[in-house]
């Protein structure tokens, strides 16, 4: 807001320069890049949670290990929800750009739907495996499979209602500047977390099946 | 109905913490009575409560850090009484249970609610104005992160008053901090402040870091800033490398505490080391999170009171460039004595020592910048020249023990205690003390008591040789860190002396105390009237004092470092014939209010009420949602107030 | 569409995700995107599950292809680039990088030495039983 007044301010534009001395950037560029870092520390904390994992990998504890839990076909079908998902999401964004709206709101429900799906289907996993006495309190390895992948899940679920807020905003406010900047930093958001997922389809799933 | 919370959480039992639960709530009464009383609400609820003007929220946090500044140090006098006086058999006054959480109290209290509150709170004001623009990058943001860091340090006092805190050390290593052998509310407190005010704190690094790399003025290239925002970018950067680790790990020991999981407990598989491997990847940058911004305080110090350069500028640039990829590189030297084996052990050992290196830079640039200068020995420069002794001796013996060898015999001594204080207090106390008085007077626009401020000074350094020097001695005898009496009797010399030191810094911060009080009772008579009180170099002497809440009526343009300090070269130009009329944000009551429901989610999860936890974030959860949906309308300046105010300033200039 | 940027600028200015005028960013970069991130995803599943890779490259090769992916979605999904401003966010990305590969490689350096030269918590807590 008021990097975007002060810019606005300068006397003479003659010191419009591209580089670093180029006066203060404009909004849609620091918002974006302030979500950037923000996406940054938010892979730095799934690190932490991977090292856990990939430390505490072998404690069972004398209880079942990845070999006998994970179902790769189900994994499998996660993936391609979310890979699809983070298309859809793309495609929503370049309607945005050419303002084609009705094109807009239906990559936004193909996204929410394919997020959903996700959703759905990992706490189906989760659930199955609470059933067979292997929940989160079992072993040292459960406990870090299910906070690493959980913390996945939730940020799928905030990501969810983001973009509902989001496309409520939209509806209601029409496509403004503000309102185009947040759904410019949710789909950064959106196809970060199919990048973490595919570390944490690698490292849990493929690696540990074996 | 109320969780584990019942009238036995009040310590009627303990006469100390009863005494000191009072005397606080007796002080927030007559406080929120006098402004009731003074009808100070509406003006304190909308200039400062919900202002996101970057120099409101920046002076928030300096008022916040001073407070705790307080509680942190009363927890270290009590101590060092303790530890005085028991000696022998002697049992002093103090139980361990309560010596316990004082221990852990006082270092929460002084890195996350002092230390850290200060030097954020100096990023926070002085950058924007260095950078020469109106606000950081995002001024809401902003807010948000100041509040919640209040409701972690509010959280943690709510401890002494209604429950008990952590007795673990300020970093709760399990298997302590465990439920099986902490199944009290301490450590929940502990963590749970933590939490929050690790949200606001890792937003703020956000903040700056944006700030500093998107909002420049105009021709403010990266090697044209002053030294003081490139270290606020590497603490920044830091910030927001290290925050989340230690949002994880506190996570995953709450899972355990909560959901019975098995990361850190003896049993299931769990790995206590984990802990303490992550807590401290975590834990070293933070002390650079500290000292960066307290080395950038120093730079501005030393150029402008020897009215000189700074020396060396490329070089300082690398060398805290240097130390901010470095201090992810050395954390293991915090546990060499646990088993990781002597291949591990000499790489971080070497790493460690190699660190010292761009630190021993950056100290003969402020050297060489002071020599040949025409220095003038005020306030700041006292701290500076203070720092360099105390800290570079700190530093040695840090660097001795980054020597596993050596770290076997003084690992969680009272040597390691001395070195950490001596570069803490050494640089980033200091430091802060330095930056305090320096910019007060762009502040407030009047300047504090200078002999004050000396009595201060000599009372911090003497008292602190006096307390910790001691603690070299004794722990190279043998004595641990956090004991609460031992047998020795030939050890109790030294503690007297270090209660005479923790008294003589008693004196330092009442005198502290006292110039703040005695400043602004002769303000009329210390006036900043032209903004530049110590004939500064840096364009926030540029502005007046304090500086309207837009900062500059047109952002400067720069054409090299120092800037402020070329354009005071030149002749006068003449003042520009038309200011365009600019906006500035609306005020926000945003970051107050999801702070509450934080303070309440905090404290039922602390206590297991569950449905007010759930109530406390559903709160928190609207509050986001209510401002997202709002539109943010700015407020405008005409452009005849910003030529008035610009007249105003001008006027102030001319010599009386 | 009014920007509300810096009046005269001349050069693009590039954050991460697309700018609106941007060319580069359309239908086909995100279908390739994805094509190629369904050739990888097959191919890590292939390598997971058959004996194609010799058995103890099989951790390897699965790094190489999730790092392959994770580039494809950063250069196809969220357009990392080199120009002017795009600078900013690479280095801030190699940042993001070292510090993710100190935390992960490092811990699991020194834990594995820790496990390998000290008795287990549960030992521990066994012996002073």
């Amino acid at each position: 807001m008021s990097a975007q007044a002060g810019v606005a301010d300068l006397a003479p534009p003659e010191a419009t320069r591209a580089g670093s001395g180029a006066g203060p950037a404009p909004v849609r560029i620091v918002v974006g890049y302030g979500f950037w870092i923000f996406l940054l520390s938010d892979i730095i904390l799934f690190s932490a949670l991977f090292a856990t994992y990939a430390v505490l990998r072998g404690q069972t504890a004398g209880g079942p290990s990845g070999h006998e839990l994970f179902g790769l076909r189900h994994a499998g079908i996660e993936t391609l929800c979310l890979l699809f998902s983070s298309y859809t999401c793309g495609l929503g964004i370049l309607a945005l750009g050419r303002r084609r709206m009705s094109a807009f709101y239906l990559c936004c429900a193909l996204t929410f739907l394919l997020g959903a799906t996700f959703l759905s289907l990992e706490l189906s996993e989760f659930a199955g495996l609470l059933a067979r006495g292997a929940g989160p309190s079992r072993s040292a390895f459960l406990s870090a499979f299910f906070s690493l992948v959980g913390l996945h899940g939730a940020h799928v679920t905030v990501g969810l209602l983001w973009l509902i807020f989001l496309v409520a905003q939209t509806a209601y406010r029409g496509p403004l500047d503000y309102v185009r900047r947040r759904l410019l930093c949710f789909s950064l958001f959106w196809h970060a977390l199919d990048i973490v997922w595919v570390a944490l389809l690698t490292l849990v799933y493929l690696m540990g099946a074996r | 109905m109320l969780g584990k919370l019942t009238w036995q959480a009040i310590p009627f039992n303990e006469p100390l913490a009863m005494a000191a639960s009072a005397m606080i709530v007796a002080g927030i009464i007559a406080i929120l009575g006098l402004i009731t009383r003074k009808g100070w609400w509406p003006y304190l609820w909308r200039e400062w409560l919900t202002s996101v003007d970057h120099k409101r929220i920046g002076i928030m946090y300096v008022i916040l850090a001073l407070v705790l500044l307080l509680r942190g140090f009363s927890d270290a006098i009590m101590m060092r009484t303790q530890l005085a006086m028991a000696a022998g058999g002697a049992p002093g006054y103090l139980p361990p249970e309560h010596y316990d959480q004082i221990f852990s109290a006082h270092g929460t209290i002084m890195i996350f609610f002092m230390a850290m509150p200060f030097m954020i709170g100096l990023m926070n004001f002085v950058v924007p104005l260095q950078l020469g623009v109106r606000d950081v990058a995002f001024p809401v943001l902003n807010s948000i992160s100041f509040w919640l860091t209040a409701a972690g340090a509010l959280l943690v006092n709510v401890s002494l008053m209604v429950g008990e805190f952590a007795r673990t050390g300020w970093l709760a290593y399990p298997p302590l901090s465990e439920l099986a052998f902490s199944p009290g509310v301490g450590v929940d407190y502990y963590l749970w402040s933590l939490q929050i005010s690790g949200i606001g704190t890792l937003l703020a690094g956000i903040n700056m870091v944006t700030t500093i790399l998107k909002v420049r003025a105009p021709g403010m290239t990266y090697m044209r800033m002053p030294v003081f925002c490139w270290t606020a970018l590497c603490a920044s950067m830091l910030m927001v490398a290290a925050f989340p680790v230690l949002t994880a790990t506190f996570g995953m020991l709450l899972l355990d505490r909560y959901a019975g999981m098995h990361f850190f407990t003896n049993d299931g598989g769990g790995n206590f080391m984990m802990y303490v491997n992550l807590i401290w990847i975590w834990g070293h940058p933070e002390v650079y999170i500290l000292v960066l911004p307290a080395f950038g305080v120093f730079s501005e110090v030393v150029s402008t009171f020897s009215s000189k350069q700074l020396f060396g500028y490329r070089s300082m640039v690398l060398a805290t460039l240097a130390i901010c990829v470095l201090s992810f590189m050395v954390w293991l030297h915090h546990f060499f004595t646990m088993g990781a084996g002597a291949n591990v052990n000499a790489v971080f050992g070497i790493a460690s020592m190699i660190i010292a290196i761009p630190t021993g830079v950056k100290l003969f640039n402020w050297l060489f910048t002071l020599y040949r200068g025409r220095i003038r020995f005020e306030v700041p420069v006292l701290w500076t020249i203070g720092f360099m002794v105390t800290f570079a001796i700190g530093g040695m013996t840090g660097v001795l023990q980054a020597v596993p060898p050596a770290d076997f015999v003084l690992h969680n001594s009272l040597f390691l205690v001395a070195h950490f204080h001596n570069v803490i207090i050494g640089a980033v106390l200091f430091g802060a003390m330095a930056g305090y008085y320096y910019w007060f007077p762009k502040a407030f626009g009047f300047t504090l008591h200078r002999g004050l401020g000396v009595v201060s000074f000599w009372c911090w350094f003497v008292g602190f040789y006096l307390a910790f020097f001691p603690l070299y001695a004794v722990g190279l005898l043998g004595m641990t860190r956090r004991m609460q009496h031992y047998a020795d009797l030939s050890w109790q010399p030294y503690m007297i002396v270090a209660e005479v030191g923790a008294v003589v810094i008693l004196c330092g911060i009442v005198a502290t105390i006292a110039q703040l009080v005695i400043s602004i009772r002769t303000r009329d008579s210390r006036k900043d009237l032209t903004g530049d009180p110590w004939n500064g170099r840096t364009l926030e002497w540029s502005t007046a004092s304090p500086p309207p809440a837009y900062n500059f009526a047109l952002l400067p343009r720069v054409e090299s470092l120092d800037a402020f300090w070329v354009t005071k070269q030149r002749a006068a130009a003449n003042p520009p014939e038309h200011y365009p009329a600019i906006e500035v944000p609306r005020n926000s009551a945003n970051g107050f209010l999801t702070a509450f429901f934080a303070v309440v989610s905090g404290f039922a999860l602390i206590w297991h009420i569950w449905w007010l936890a759930i109530l406390g974030l559903a709160g928190a959860v609207m509050i986001l949602v209510a401002f997202g949906w709002k539109e943010r309308i700015p407020v405008d300046v005409s452009a005849e107030q910003l030529a008035e105010d610009e007249r105003n300033r001008r006027q102030g200039m001319v010599p009386a | 569409m009014e920007e509300n940027g810096a009046p005269g600028v001349i050069f693009a200015a590039r954050g991460p995700g697309i700018d609106e005028n941007e060319t580069s960013a359309n239908l086909w970069t995100y279908t390739a995107g994805l094509a190629f991130a369904l050739l990888l995803t097959a191919a890590s599943f292939i390598v997971a599950q058959t004996d194609l890779l010799w058995p103890a490259g099989v951790p390897a090769g699965l790094a190489v292809l999730a790092v392959a992916q994770m580039g494809v979605h950063l250069v196809f999904f969220l357009h990392i680039g080199t120009d002017a401003e795009g600078s900013n966010n690479v280095l801030a990305l190699a940042f993001g990088l070292l510090i993710v590969g100190l935390v992960v490689a490092g811990s699991l350096w020194i834990m594995d030495h820790l496990n390998a030269n000290m008795p287990t918590p549960l030992q521990m807590t066994e012996m002073t039983q």
